[in-house]
């Protein structure tokens, strides 16, 4: 016989008291898990539509005006390109796409629009430093998951989704979609613009923005042409939300004090007040099973060693001493908490996966991550709410306990 | 060896002053079998809780094997019942969600004895006091009499040299109350010393000497008859 078969038959044998206290554990935590597994998808759900209205962060010169925010980079002020450097060299967490930018106004066959210096990022990955900094990796709880059925955009609206393209050469342009109409243009047609000749790689699909009177070309060439020298009208950035909301902005307004930084605040506010209030919900219910459930484990354990006293005297009267009596609770505090984690998890996740759909309106999967959170949060309630009855139960004096004064 | 110095021990209960033991002095030499005997309430369970470790004097020492028992931890005192004392109690004291095997267990689990080891050791102590087919009996199982023989078995599990009887024969009828009468004296001759507390006259007359408790006081000590021998015992037992 072992501790563990002491335990063991002692559950089993008083399992209808028990019961109450597994099930207060068991509807906490899969009422934690279900929302948190709900929130996670949600909140990625939500993510990755913020992702698909492209940047949400501008750089701009301190002096410059923001009316149209896809328009935000027509400035006549400029700053120094080495701006893309210090972000990308810095340790800002939450800086996803960098696209930096200079736009000068063109005129062709009698038709006026935009030129837009853009830098692609195959440009930002040759350069070690900005490697090393991570760019282009996309930051944790940021952005997208994967989640079956959505399919990733095609390279061509890329430029117009995320701000960013992977490659361009020098004399490579893009057509917006009311340039491309207004010229005739199509793809593999060559179009001269401030004495250079580019090759038209694309036409771009309708945006309903700005964007659809500009043409793009490469960063470096739009700058020799202006003979601006290496500067920029702007930085759009698709900065992490959840960073934001950590103070992503104040921590590039530290880094570059010369420059403004403006946000897209109603659609990051909203996506930080759902996420708060989810994050709120979560506490509020991880408050509610540490209060009820560990109330009601207490007071189970309070019963059982007062119920147990006298079998308790029994065995320190066979000589067992204070830690195994105090092992003895606990080690049956444990087997309750892994018990109510394994089987809050199973049921809590069970519920997100098929309330989720209906509730958020998101694919939820199942996270094996939460397994051992759940398990965490089960025992460390069970443990703590049992220790004092175990204490007192190995504090017992074994003389009153068997009832013999 | 059993020893009290000078040992007393009160109690407060509703607003009075209990005397349970009052300036005690008393020797149980290795292999006595002494029954205290007395009216309720006159300090008896005291006496045996008192050797057994689980309630220390207002004042006194009290020796077991030469060794202040109160003069040691809690901890070490426990592990002094489990290496030389056994109890047995009128109520048995099984722990009713265990067979009567796992019951008999319970002292050789506390000492860490391997599952083996504990498994051999316990089916042998049952076979000794006639239970060997019911072994996987829970208490509950058992009749009133079987589950006695299975608190001796456990009494006897870690071959104690000290045994603590607390009213063993109390709940019994004459028959299973004369087998545990037998079972005790064999124990006895075994060279085991005994204290056994009981209010019945012919328990007491198996012991070697009696002891009178009232009032908390030692009030006078007589030699007992010995009645029984070891194969009377183990028969009556198996009856």
């Amino acid at each position: 016989m072992r501790l563990r078969t002491f335990v063991w038959r002692e559950v089993f044998e008083r399992k209808n008291q028990l019961a109450t206290s597994f099930v207060a554990i068991l509807l906490g935590i899969s009422v934690i898990v279900a929302v948190k597994n709900i929130t996670f998808y949600s909140e990625k759900a939500v993510a990755r539509e913020l992702d698909a209205l492209g940047a949400n962060i501008l750089i701009l010169p301190k002096s410059a005006s923001l009316q149209d925010y896809y328009g935000a980079d027509m400035q006549d002020e400029e700053f120094p390109e080495e701006y893309v450097t210090r972000l990308a060299a810095s340790d800002i967490q939450g800086l996803d796409n960098l696209s930096p930018k200079l736009s000068v106004p063109v005129e062709s066959v009698g038709n006026r629009f935009t030129l837009t210096g853009i830098l692609p990022t195959n440009e930002f990955q040759a350069k070690a430093a900005w490697q090393g900094a991570g760019v282009f990796a996309r930051p944790q709880n940021c952005g997208t998951v994967d989640v079956p059925g959505a399919s990733a955009a095609p390279p061509k609206e890329t430029l117009v989704r995320k701000r960013v393209i992977s490659t361009l050469e020098a004399d490579q342009a893009l057509v917006g979609a009311d340039v491309g109409a207004a010229m005739g243009i199509k793809e593999g047609d060559t179009l001269t613009l401030l004495g250079k000749a580019f090759a038209v790689t694309a036409v771009l699909p309708s945006t309903g923005t700005v964007d659809d009177s500009r043409v793009f070309a490469h960063l470096h060439t739009v700058q020799q042409l202006a003979g601006k020298g290496s500067v920029l009208n702007a930085i759009e950035i698709v900065g992490c939300c959840n960073q934001i909301s950590k103070g992503l902005v104040q921590k590039i307004n530290t880094l570059l004090p010369e420059a403004k930084v403006v946000t897209i605040t109603q659609i990051v506010d909203t996506q930080i007040r759902t996420n708060q209030m989810m994050a709120r919900l979560s506490l509020l219910f991880l408050a509610i099973i540490v209060l009820v459930g560990g109330a009601s484990i207490a007071n189970y354990m309070y019963s059982n060693v007062f119920e147990r006293r006298k079998e308790i005297g029994t065995l320190m009267a066979l000589g067992a001493g204070s830690s195994v009596v105090l092992k003895m609770f606990l080690l049956k505090a444990l087997l309750l908490g892994l018990a109510g984690g394994v089987a809050g998890y199973v049921l809590g996740t069970a519920i997100a996966v098929v309330f989720g759909p209906r509730i958020a309106g998101v694919v939820v999967l199942p996270m094996p991550s939460l397994a051992l959170w759940a398990l965490g949060v089960a025992v460390a309630i069970s443990l703590v709410a049992s220790y004092f009855p175990a204490r007192q139960a190995a504090r017992l004096d074994p003389a009153t306990a068997l009832q013999e004064i | 060896m059993l020893n009290m110095e000078s040992v007393s021990k009160s109690y407060r209960h509703r607003g009075k002053t209990i005397t349970a033991l009052d300036d005690v002095t008393i020797e149980i030499p290795k292999g006595d079998f002494v029954a205290v005997v007395g009216p309720s309430g006159s300090g008896k369970s005291t006496f045996l809780l008192m050797f057994g470790g689980m309630l220390s004097p207002a004042s006194g020492s009290v020796f077991v094997d030469g060794q202040s028992l109160y003069d040691l931890t809690s901890e070490r005192r426990a592990l002094a019942r489990r290496e030389k004392i056994g109890f047995v109690f009128q109520t048995f004291n099984l722990v009713p969600y265990l067979t009567a095997l796992e019951n008999v267990q319970i002292p050789l689990f506390l000492a860490k004895l391997s599952d083996r080891e504990q498994q051999e050791r316990a089916v042998a102590l049952l076979e000794r006091v006639g239970l060997g087919d019911r072994l996987d009996h829970k208490p509950s199982e058992l009749s009133v009499g079987q589950q006695q023989r299975v608190a001796l078995a456990r009494m006897l599990a870690n071959d104690p040299p000290i045994i603590l009887a607390d009213e063993p024969t109390g709940n019994l009828d004459p028959e299973n109350a004369q087998s545990v009468q037998s079972f005790l004296k064999e124990a006895n001759d075994e060279g085991r010393t005994i204290v056994m507390v009981t209010h019945d006259m012919r328990a007491g007359q198996i012991a070697r000497r009696t002891l009178r408790l009232v009032d908390g006081k030692i009030l006078n000590g007589t030699s007992g008859s010995v009645c029984s021998g070891k194969t009377d015992a183990v028969e009556g037992l198996r009856r």
